[in-house]
């Protein structure tokens, strides 16, 4: 036992929670507002996908936190034990065996199942929104679906760079209806947007929650003569060889000398258990 | 002749206030109709009435759809009003910073009603920037500069660009020429006169320039106190101007 109710939240508050979450899967990629709560942790931290996460964990679930891909930064520390405290769930660091994933700029590298969940925390939900400002405006053009200004920013990123530049962010069709913000995930992550496991992504600031439930369709907006291309750096993992990972560019020394490795520490550090490794790999008893 | 657009006792109040009353008329396809009348008088109201901006507090405003020929477009849905908006119609709005997005490049400004239509074909999307871009005078090296980094007149030309590039059939202009300095006003009258006659448009054009009436318009509707007080033959009504008003609009402007 502990002093907060389950979850931190109140039951009243993770009802309307979860109705916002039903309504979101129930009409994939359309971001239902809902009233954000206060969090004892500030916007820009995941409050949006902490009370995702607090609606939708039972005391049964295992609970993992990625942040950018690490399971140790201070953000995703802090998320993870606060639900230990909370709501007395278990935790891990291990992709496979976590029920309840929250996440921030990520999709794991290991295909989800269809017994897990995946909660994005969202910064910015409107993929309209750099162009058009109006909420108004941007809100209309979802219902009528007018899409235009949505491969306006497409082709202002090919003039302006000879190639669609985007890199973070990339909005997709959902279902062949609703163009969403994936949250600021990579592109390479873009493709594993279809998958076997339910997707709801939480917006604190701006209350909104919007939903892909699992094998829905979901395509990258792009030009007939510029297709989508899901591009990683053209290396492979350092550390565990990996070439079918998204990497992190680290560098090394003074000298400019640098280091790829897997975004995905679960990923890495499981092809390393599993005795695979890379051009500059240490053995695994070593480092420990 | 089926008229392209039917307008048929539109009024528009502002509380007690009136914007525009009972005003009627037909524009019949390649016509150009002029509005003009002091400041105060009910053009912009009028225009925004016919243009789907404003919603009308009685009348009707018949436009000739290509399926389904005259439709009121004040009591079809919102939808289909919208789509008549970014394929058939046009507005040109007296100041670029209203009708261009002002943080986007000339190309995409022109571009984005080509996209709105499903346009997915980058190369041709620039193709068609960049021909537009030549045919209001904007060098094809501008095309990827913002419209901040225009002048008054580039802008108002990026403008009419980016509204004529679908071939729209009906184009909404008030005071296209507003706010230029004279210089630039006679070059983009030249030009809109062109491109009027090569692509046969039909358009209504608000102003209070007789000036700019007497070049590009047909018909001319004289508007005061949100009543039409005159209308006729452009040249019939600035000639030999029937109602007081008018002869005063006249002289007044003959003086100068
Ligand atoms: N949003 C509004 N609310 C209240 N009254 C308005 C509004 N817009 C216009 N009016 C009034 O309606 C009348 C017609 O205005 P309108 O803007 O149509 O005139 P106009 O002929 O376009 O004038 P101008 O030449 O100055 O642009 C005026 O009395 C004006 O004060
Ligand atoms: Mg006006």
């Amino acid at each position: 036992m502990n002093d907060y109710n389950f979850a931190y939240l109140d039951e009243q508050t993770k009802r309307m929670i979860r109705r916002a979450i039903l309504k979101g899967l129930a009409i994939p990629g359309y971001q239902v507002p809902f009233a954000s709560r206060e969090m004892p942790m500030p916007y820009g931290w995941g409050t949006g996908g902490v009370q995702v996460s607090a609606a939708v964990l039972t005391p049964d679930d295992t609970f993992k936190v990625i942040d950018q891909g690490a399971d140790d930064t201070t953000n995703a520390v802090s998320i993870r034990r606060f639900f230990e405290k909370t709501a007395g769930v278990s935790v891990t660091e291990a992709t496979a065996d976590a029920t309840v994933i929250q996440t921030r700029h990520r999709i794991p590298e290991e295909p989800l199942r269809e017994d897990q969940i995946l909660v994005y925390q969202v910064p910015i939900p409107e993929p309209l929104r750099f162009l058009e400002p109006s909420e108004i405006e941007t809100r209309k053009m979802h219902s009528l679906e007018e899409y235009g200004l949505m491969h306006v920013k497409l082709y202002e990123d090919i003039s302006q760079h000879g190639a669609i530049a985007t890199a973070y962010a990339y909005p997709v069709k959902v279902e062949g209806r609703y163009v969403m913000d994936p949250s600021p995930i990579p592109k390479f992550d873009n493709p594993k947007l279809e998958m076997d496991a339910i997707q709801l992504f939480g917006a604190g600031r701006e209350q909104r929650i919007y939903a892909i439930p699992p094998h829905t369709q979901v395509v990258s907006l792009d030009f007939d003569d510029h297709p989508f291309e899901p591009t990683k750096a053209d290396h492979a993992c350092d550390i565990c060889g990996a070439e079918d990972s998204y990497l992190d560019e680290l560098i090394v020394d003074d000298q400019g000398g640098r280091m790829f490795m897997c975004s995905d520490t679960d990923y890495c550090n499981g092809r390393r258990a599993a005795g695979n490794a890379g051009t500059q790999s240490i053995p695994m008893e070593a480092t420990e | 002749m089926t008229p392209l657009l039917q307008v048929s006792d539109v009024s528009k109040f502002y509380g007690h206030r009136i914007g525009c009353k009972d005003v009627s008329f037909n524009l019949y396809p390649g016509e150009v109709m002029g509005i003009v009348g002091e400041s105060g008088s009910g053009k912009s109201t009028l225009l925004n009435c016919l243009a789907g901006h404003l919603t009308p507090d009685t009348g009707a405003v018949q436009f000739d759809t290509r399926t389904d020929g005259l439709r009121d477009t004040v009591t079809m849905s919102e939808p289909e009003r919208r789509m008549l908006s970014r394929t058939d119609w046009a507005f040109v709005h007296q100041h670029a910073c209203d009708g261009l997005r002002m943080n986007v490049s000339a190309g995409g400004n022109v571009g984005e009603r080509l996209m709105a239509v499903n346009a997915r074909h980058y190369g041709d999307i620039r193709d068609k920037a960049t021909d537009w871009l030549g045919r209001v005078e904007i060098s094809a090296d501008r095309i990827d500069d913002r419209p901040t980094a225009f002048s008054g007149g580039m802008q108002q030309r990026l403008q009419i660009a980016r509204n004529l590039v679908t071939g729209p059939r009906l184009v909404f202009m008030d005071e296209p020429t507003g706010g230029l300095d004279v210089s630039v006003q006679a070059r983009l009258l030249d030009l809109l006169r062109g491109l009027v006659r090569e692509m046969n448009l039909s358009a209504i054009i608000v102003t209070h320039d007789l000036a700019v009436v007497r070049l590009l318009a047909d018909r001319l509707m004289v508007m005061k106190d949100g009543h039409v007080v005159e209308t006729g033959l452009t040249d019939q009504v600035l000639d030999d101007p029937q109602h007081a008003y008018t002869q005063l609009l006249v002289s007044s402007v003959l003086q100068v």
